[in-house]
């Protein structure tokens, strides 16, 4: 032991062994060492796809910017303490979109429409919403999503996606059917101003004495079908043109409607509706009264994480949820860094840039 | 060979901080690549105690300016002395520009920023997506540079321990 102690070689050698322990030990807990585990920037690239499109969303790239406000008329205020669902009146940007990661696919061919706000009063609390079509998730997970996305992908041959791999896909996850029995149903509206947009995942709502409420949301429209100007479908951005034309003469209204979980309804599942006869409540009116293209408009500064909530609404342990703002950050990173950089792409709409 | 080592509140604010920051670096990596269900609280986590980081490195370099630290081995080659000298102010300056930056990226995207919901701080400038991408590739950047400085500082400091034994270890652990 003397002669090892003596040994500058020797100690040397432990010194290097030492270091080495110390590395892989920090990068073990750096998570650099578990690459079977997926991470939000593979769930980005997925998402974005070959052909990316630099300055925009990695999903959800096609929008328009929405500004208004959101009536409370204080139904809320029993459940929850956020100061927004007091009986008063509370500014937000928004943006409504269609699924997908390019920013000039066609509005009509979208699967899904999504209606996005940022809701912030004079507190400096946000509220951040992002909503879809959907009522419901195909699955109740991340992973699950992941290999979902996967199926449903373009074979990089055929260019289109493979039927037997969607149909393998849900044979295997039955926990869709809520979800195939919405879309087989569902028929695609005339107009972003009809369409029913869903939280889809469940939120809590906190009283002021701390109790807690599971509720989902859901913005119902005011506008009728008959109402709308018509839609030039022969356009990219039919929708966009619609939207714009409609707001020259008119606010766009839509109510926002929680429905209250009781102990039957599992919070945690997004795969699974909850009963019609649930308490309904409606929190009050989105008004949205202007609005402006998303290139350089002030919704594409905008990150809609749904994780950013104010004192009052808390998020459910549901997995899709809570995977949310780690992917939603790193598309952030993405796309700001190309806005940094001045490298993002610039895309021609035919509604213009301003109202 | 060096007799008087560090004071007790140096050597105290060291090792904390130390765990705090080796902490802060695994945690900031690890969190940005979870989709668990867990990533949301371990970021609130995250900007908390990285507030506490701060508070702390301020205390710390008042500590540094009213207490003496032992000089270093006489014997010691001038690169040795000059590599030391240079990773400690880039370590101070990485201390004070992670916690910084963080809270800046934070404001730039409009997020609250609390000391564990307890306090909540200003926020430093308005949202900006320029801003944001600034101090969150700042953030990243800083943080690959705190590893390796980290390296060569827990390198260095085991190299006086156990090959030079000269007593620069010693002075940060037993004070002696
Ligand atoms: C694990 C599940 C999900 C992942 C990984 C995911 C991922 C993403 C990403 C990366 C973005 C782009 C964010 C940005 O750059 O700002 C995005 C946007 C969006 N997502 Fe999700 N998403 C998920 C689930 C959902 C669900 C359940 C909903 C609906 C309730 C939803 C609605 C939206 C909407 C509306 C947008 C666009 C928001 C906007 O206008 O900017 N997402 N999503
Ligand atoms: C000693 C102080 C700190 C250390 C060592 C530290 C370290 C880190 C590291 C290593 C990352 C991952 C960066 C990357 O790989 O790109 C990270 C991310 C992050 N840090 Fe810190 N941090 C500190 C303080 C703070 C503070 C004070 C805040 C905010 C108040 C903050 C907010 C964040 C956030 C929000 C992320 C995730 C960003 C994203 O989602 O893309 N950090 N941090």
């Amino acid at each position: 032991m003397k002669k090892f102690q003596n040994s500058k070689l020797a100690r040397i050698l432990l010194l290097t062994i030492i270091m080495t322990v110390v590395v892989i030990t920090i990068l073990f807990l750096a998570g650099k060492f578990s690459p079977q585990k997926l991470t939000a920037q593979q769930f980005v690239n997925l998402q974005q796809g070959d052909n990316t499109h630099a300055g925009f969303r990695r999903a959800h790239a096609k929008g328009i910017c929405i500004f208004g406000d959101f009536e409370s008329n204080g139904n809320l205020a029993s459940y929850s303490s956020a100061t927004l669902f007091e009986k008063r009146i509370s500014p937000f940007i928004g943006r409504f979109s269609i699924a997908g990661s390019n920013p000039t696919a066609p509005d009509l061919k979208a699967p899904v429409r999504s209606l996005a706000f940022v809701l912030n009063n004079d507190t400096n609390q946000e509220w951040r919403v992002a909503m879809n079509t959907p009522p419901v998730m195909a699955v109740t997970n991340p992973y699950d999503f992941f290999e979902q996305i996967q199926a449903l992908s373009p074979d990089p041959i055929t260019k289109k996606p493979d039927p037997e791999k969607i149909k393998a896909f849900f044979k295997e996850h039955p926990e869709s059917k809520a979800f195939n029995d919405w879309k087989a149903n569902y028929v695609p509206t005339n107009s972003f101003a009809t369409e029913q947009y869903h939280s889809i995942n469940a939120f809590y709502l906190i009283d002021k004495s701390g109790h807690k409420q599971a509720v989902r949301w859901v913005a119902v429209p005011q506008a009728t079908k008959e109402s709308l100007p018509k839609l030039d479908v022969d356009s990219a951005d039919a929708l966009q043109i619609q939207l714009s034309k409609i707001l020259k003469n008119n606010t766009i209204k839509f109510d926002l409607v929680f429905t209250l979980a009781n102990a039957q309804d599992d919070e945690n599942n997004p795969t699974i509706p909850w009963p019609d006869e649930r308490e309904k409540v409606t929190a009050g009116t989105l008004n949205i009264i202007s609005w402006e293209a998303q290139q350089n408009g002030k919704c594409a500064d905008k990150n809609f994480d749904p994780l950013v909530l104010p004192d009052g609404i808390r998020a459910t342990a549901d997995p899709i949820l809570r995977a949310r703002g780690a992917a939603y950050a790193e598309s952030f990173r993405r796309r700001a860094k190309e806005v940094l950089l001045g490298t993002q792409e610039i895309v021609r709409s035919q509604v213009g840039n301003e109202q | 060979m060096t007799s008087i080592g560090h004071s007790l509140s140096t050597r105290l604010l060291h090792w904390a901080m130390a765990f705090i920051i080796i902490s802060m670096l695994c945690l900031g990596s690890s969190m940005i690549q979870s989709l668990d269900t867990w990533q949301m609280e371990a970021v609130k986590l995250h900007k908390s105690f990285g507030i506490v980081a701060l508070i702390l490195v301020i205390v710390r370099l008042f500590n540094k300016l009213i207490s003496k630290s032992p000089p270093l081995p006489n014997d010691l080659p001038k690169w040795q002395k000059f590599a030391a000298h240079v990773t400690h102010f880039s370590l101070y300056a990485l201390m004070l520009a992670m916690p910084i930056s963080g809270w800046l990226m934070q404001s730039a995207d409009g997020r609250e920023v609390s000391l564990f919901n307890l306090i909540t701080l200003p926020q430093l400038i308005h949202a900006d997506i320029k801003m944001y991408s600034l101090f969150r590739e700042i953030h990243g950047y800083v943080a690959s540079l705190f590893f390796l400085i980290l390296f060569m500082h827990i390198g260095a400091a085991l190299y006086h321990g156990l090959v030079r034994r000269d007593g620069v270890l010693s002075s940060m652990t037993s004070g002696k």
